[in-house]
């Protein structure tokens, strides 16, 4: 079971700011989470963005970082305060 | 060196934050702040608020790391930056920092570098709330071309 975070824009196309998923099997690296999220809330390309970063357990990775005990997985699109 | 960073969804008032800033500096001749404040007009329509999505820890840590590149960059005496989450009023104010230094130069770039980290990099999510309906915002072309003078100068 992982927590999954969608941050700015992406939650108005989730309907939800978060949730808690088991993912399949077959997600073992990050790259495969953009497909994954992609086809699930047919999100017409937000989450293949390169722009759009993913986080896991806290730290900020590239897509061929592995999935191993990932419990909390954020989605970011581009950051801004101010 | 004194350094403050706060980051809250509770009102910033930026006179008692200044106030209280320089009643504790012994050594500065330069005081600079800054204060961002929600605008009331949007790209289209009436602007409402803002609503500052945050992501702790990652937040604080970014905010911190980026304090520690402009201690090490300028000879500063203090340094704060309070930011907002949640809610935000149109007229409210968003975001606070303020340096100080021996001489005027060193506050004025510190506080420069600090806004454009905070623009451009900073993890925050910005929603503006209109009468039209709700929008993201995220910086613009203008705002990473800022952030970037400083890596520019860096390699100088």
């Amino acid at each position: 079971m992982a927590d999954i975070l969608y941050f700015g824009r992406l939650s108005d196309v989730t309907g939800k700011p978060f949730e808690s998923v088991d993912l399949p099997s077959d997600i073992s690296h990050a790259r495969n989470l953009r497909s994954w999220a992609e086809a699930r809330f047919q999100a017409e390309g937000m989450f293949l963005e390169p722009t759009v970063r993913i986080a896991i357990n806290g730290e900020i990775v590239d897509d061929a970082h592995p999935l191993a005990n990932a419990n909390e997985i954020a989605f970011m699109p581009p950051v801004g305060g101010g | 060196m004194s350094v403050h960073v706060n980051i809250s969804d509770q009102p910033i008032s930026a006179p008692e934050l200044l106030k209280d800033f320089e009643s504790k500096l012994s050594s500065s001749g330069g005081v600079v702040s800054f204060s961002g404040v929600v605008r009331p007009d949007g790209k289209d329509s009436r602007v409402l608020g803002l609503f500052l999505q945050s992501y702790s820890p990652m937040t604080e840590n970014g905010v911190e790391a980026a304090v520690e590149q402009a201690r090490s960059r300028w000879p500063l005496e203090a340094l704060t930056v309070h930011h907002r989450t949640g809610e935000i009023r149109t007229g409210e104010t968003i975001v606070f920092v303020a340096t100080a230094s021996r001489h005027r130069r060193a506050a004025f770039e510190a506080a420069d570098f600090l806004m454009d980290y905070l623009k451009t990099e900073a993890v925050f999510w910005k929603k503006e709330i209109t009468e039209a309906g709700d929008v993201w915002i995220e910086p613009r072309e203008q705002d990473y071309q800022d952030n970037q003078r400083w890596q520019q100068s860096e390699t100088n």
